[in-house]
């Protein structure tokens, strides 16, 4: 089957509405199709992967550990936009921690997160060929 | 590669319209729909941010959204340009990508 | 796109006004995901509207892959009144007509009360409520939709 250039664009908070975890559900989905993913993080959507997520007092699910699989389905393009987190009050340090391990170069561990400002979040997003968004 | 950015919320309830205009690249094309086509009228508080992107980019309203939502196309801001469904589809056919801004 | 007539970018040309002969020369298949369920939302009724506007261009919709609450547009149960539009048969009845593949997401249709015959079997249940025409599959359908098809058109809210 052909190769594709995916992205998935997560624009939602989680747990207020399904979107953020049914994203996620298609996104594992498509590891299996050995497609070119990658995932962007605009907006309210950074809310998905921030660390020390609580679900106890809402009765939900926390699913955000999950992200932390991607990198084991070779899913490490996960590009977060800088003026979104900002717009938040939030930095990189408030996120998960995601990585991969690089078996072309010893299984070192990776960062799957990339800060990118909006100007290049639009160049990536130009640059795909199936946008599927939530 | 040109993109279609679908549009279907209003400018005034959400930021998914303003974040659609923040990403979309010079030469790409943007199709307002449902509630987003609200923002075809000239003299609303977000029409300069609509003809901005004019200037590089194609900006297109779906007549029938903005007829049930009461709006006559004279008021349209000037450069935007009205499609039916059919017109809605050649523009997927017209832009390699689309991309919906839910 | 391979082998197809290339077409001038939008921004030069109303392409529906100006080239219709390149446009009804191309002949693309196409993907429609409906995130959406029938009357909360307009975006079941767009993307109805739409799959007709491609099938009388003469393109092919390869598949409708409806997710989230987009699963309840596959209930026969529905009874809107009568002069309401009836979305779940107008999709029913544009898949009998065009031998359209609409699949409803199994995760999402378990989480929401979707079944089909097989599946409320399989799942202990007393009832059925898919509409004809629609059939129940995974997650993969729509990326294996998205790979085969030249457009890949997201309706939601």
């Amino acid at each position: 089957m052909a190769t594709k250039k995916f992205m998935f664009v997560n624009r939602k908070a989680p747990y207020g509405t399904v979107y953020a975890i049914e994203s996620l559900e298609v996104v594992l989905i498509s590891a299996a199709f050995d497609q070119d993913v990658s995932l962007a993080f605009i907006d309210d959507g950074v809310y998905q992967i921030t660390k020390g997520q609580d679900t106890t007092g809402i009765g939900q699910k926390n699913f955000s550990k999950a992200y932390k699989a991607l990198g084991d389905y070779d899913i490490n393009k996960l590009y977060v936009e800088k003026e979104s987190l900002e717009e938040r009050g939030l930095t990189l340090d408030d996120l998960m921690e995601l990585t991969w391990e690089d078996e072309d170069d010893d299984y070192a561990e990776k960062p799957s997160i990339h800060l990118v400002d909006r100007a290049a979040m639009s160049g990536i997003m130009a640059d795909q060929e199936v946008v599927i968004s939530f | 590669m040109a993109m279609l950015h679908i549009v279907n919320k209003s400018p005034f309830e959400r930021n998914a319209f303003e974040s659609c205009l923040n990403h979309a690249s010079a030469g790409d094309s943007i199709l307002m729909i449902e509630d987003a086509a609200v923002g075809a009228i000239t003299k609303t508080a977000f029409a300069a941010k609509v003809e901005a992107a004019l200037q590089d980019k194609s900006v297109y309203v779906l007549s029938g959204d903005l007829a049930a939502r009461g709006l006559s196309e004279d008021r349209i801001i000037s450069g935007v340009e009205t499609v039916d469904y059919a017109g809605f589809v050649d523009l997927t056919v017209s832009n390699e990508t689309t991309q919906s801004w839910l | 796109m391979k082998g197809v007539i290339r077409i001038p970018p939008a921004k030069y040309t109303l392409t529906h006004n100006l080239y219709p002969f390149l446009i009804r020369s191309l002949e693309l298949k196409f993907t429609l995901m409906i995130n959406e369920g029938p009357y909360q939302h307009q975006a079941s009724d767009t993307a109805l509207q739409f799959a007709r506007a491609v099938l009388e261009k003469g393109h092919e919709i390869y598949r409708v892959f409806f997710y989230h609450d987009g699963v309840n547009n596959g209930t026969r149960l529905s009874v809107p009144p009568q002069d309401d539009r009836q979305l779940q048969k107008e999709w029913s009845e544009l898949s009998k007509a065009h031998d359209l593949d609409l699949v409803i997401c199994i995760a999402a249709a378990q989480r929401r009360g979707l079944m089909n015959a097989e599946e409320a079997k399989r799942q202990g249940l007393d009832a059925d409520n898919i509409i004809e025409g629609f059939h129940i599959s995974g997650l993969g359908q729509l990326i294996e939709g998205s790979i085969q098809s030249d457009r890949t058109i997201v309706f939601g809210d």
